[in-house]
């Protein structure tokens, strides 16, 4: 693909998306788009959906009508190219409890970017996981477990990371380095899509919010 | 962007899930220790008479497997459903069906084997003759395999359920039951000096069918319960 069309088709397009969960209206005739370079930051109270359009953009969740697209190809016929572009967090993090950080990371990593142990590390420091590579992971707190999964996002060559939540359990310096991340992500000619109650401080940030009268 | 390979996303797929029962020993231990309960419990029950034993061996050994796998099969997807592995696994590029056949191969490696390595002994306790031993090892390798991956259907359908307690047996053993009846057979087959070759081959044919279409089953049943 050139450069050229890369830049005439949005990233991610969504068509007039509705979802209707449980005979409840979550939202209606959704229209957005995310270009390369750009964050989008989902916002709505608790229950608005944005678990639910995460995972329908994902892929996880057919229960939707309307229309999907990735670098304007309709999603649903070209899932293995959008799932090779696609780093998915949700607020589970896909940490297994007796495994190490390192062996959690080694198995995540080949099934999207295969990566080398020392950049696995190298990403674990980077993380603030240093000395922490080879303990059982159900002997980390919280926010340390979010760390690992975290972790992924730096060995990750993913065009797109939707990210539901990360900053829950992370503490003050976790949410600098999420948001430096995401940044940095979006300036290297990626797309970010994002869940959060947090303010964030980003240049380029677009919101969307869920639940307000349609 | 490199891709990573297919082969590789199965063998680290088996690697891990085979690191995961290895630290969690309990998964490898339950099972195994449950069969040899159950086996021991009947001679003591029903009569330690070696002629009446010899006629029930071959399809206590059977039917003892068939449960140990149920308790095993438990804990199959759980852990990786609660802490979000399998939403990972279905974002994958690979192929679904190759990683859980990775899974279900890892799964009978540390649950099926094991039970099948110590059937002999446990046959020897239930005097089977000798000329069964052979019959009833080959039978136990080419139907455990049937179960588990038929398990495996059964739990991505339940995996999303708060409690499933039995449901799961009665998903699964109304399937194994052609599995249990071909199995037993093929012991008391060779027993009675006739050849088991037939009902192995069959045991054969269920396994290459299972082989080949459980795990796309599995696939999909997973993408309902993540829906």
């Amino acid at each position: 693909m050139t450069e050229n069309s890369q830049h005439s088709r949005p990233l991610l397009q969504v068509r007039a998306l509705t979802c209707e969960r449980e005979e409840r209206l979550l939202f209606r005739d959704l229209d957005f788009s995310l270009d390369a370079g750009q964050v989008l930051q989902v916002k709505g109270g608790n229950g608005s959906g944005k678990t639910t359009l995460l995972r329908i953009i994902c892929g996880l969740n057919d229960g939707y009508q309307g229309e999907l697209y990735w670098q304007g190809n309709a999603l649903t016929e070209h899932w293995d190219d959008f799932h090779a572009g696609l780093l998915y967090i949700g607020h589970r993090v896909a940490v297994n409890h007796v495994l190490t950080p390192l062996e959690n990371l080694r198995w995540s990593c080949r099934l999207h970017d295969p990566a080398a142990d020392d950049d696995i590390c190298g990403a674990l420091a980077e993380m603030g996981l240093a000395g922490y590579e080879d303990s059982p992971c159900y002997s980390l707190s919280a926010g340390q477990q979010q760390r690992v999964s975290l972790a992924r996002l730096l060995l990750s060559s993913a065009r797109l990371w939707i990210l539901d939540e990360p900053f829950t359990t992370l503490d003050i310096d976790g949410v600098a380095l999420l948001e430096h991340l995401v940044a940095r992500r979006a300036q290297d000619g990626g797309a970010v899509l994002i869940t959060t109650h947090h303010k964030l401080d980003l240049p380029r940030l677009r919101t969307l919010t869920l639940g307000v009268a349609q | 962007m490199i891709r990573a390979s297919v082969g590789a996303a199965f063998r680290a797929t088996l690697k891990r899930d085979l690191l995961i029962s290895v630290k969690r020993r309990n998964d490898i231990l339950n099972p195994f220790m449950f069969f040899i309960i159950v086996v021991t419990l009947f001679p003591i029950g029903i009569s330690p008479e070696s002629a009446m034993l010899r006629q029930l061996a071959a399809g206590v050994v059977w039917i003892s497997v068939l449960l140990a796998s149920m308790l095993a099969m438990d804990s199959l997807y759980r852990s990786d459903y609660e802490d979000g592995s399998l939403e990972q696994l279905l974002l994958s590029s690979q192929p679904l069906y190759l990683l859980v056949f990775a899974k279900n191969i890892a799964h009978w490696l540390v649950s099926g084997l094991p039970v099948i390595l110590v059937s002999p002994l446990l046959a020897y306790m239930l005097s089977l003759p000798a000329d069964g031993y052979l019959t009833l090892v080959a039978s136990l390798l080419l139907g455990t395999p049937v179960v588990g991956m038929l398990g495996s259907i059964a739990v991505a359908l339940t995996v999303g359920l708060g409690s499933r307690g039995l449901i799961l047996a009665v998903i699964t053993v109304p399937m194994s039951v052609p599995v249990l009846i071909f199995g037993t057979l093929a012991v008391q087959n060779s027993l009675a000096g006739g050849s088991p070759l037939g009902y192995l081959a069959l045991l054969g044919a269920m396994l290459a069918a299972a082989v080949s279409l459980a795990p796309v089953a599995t696939a999909a049943a997973l993408r309902i319960t993540l829906n």
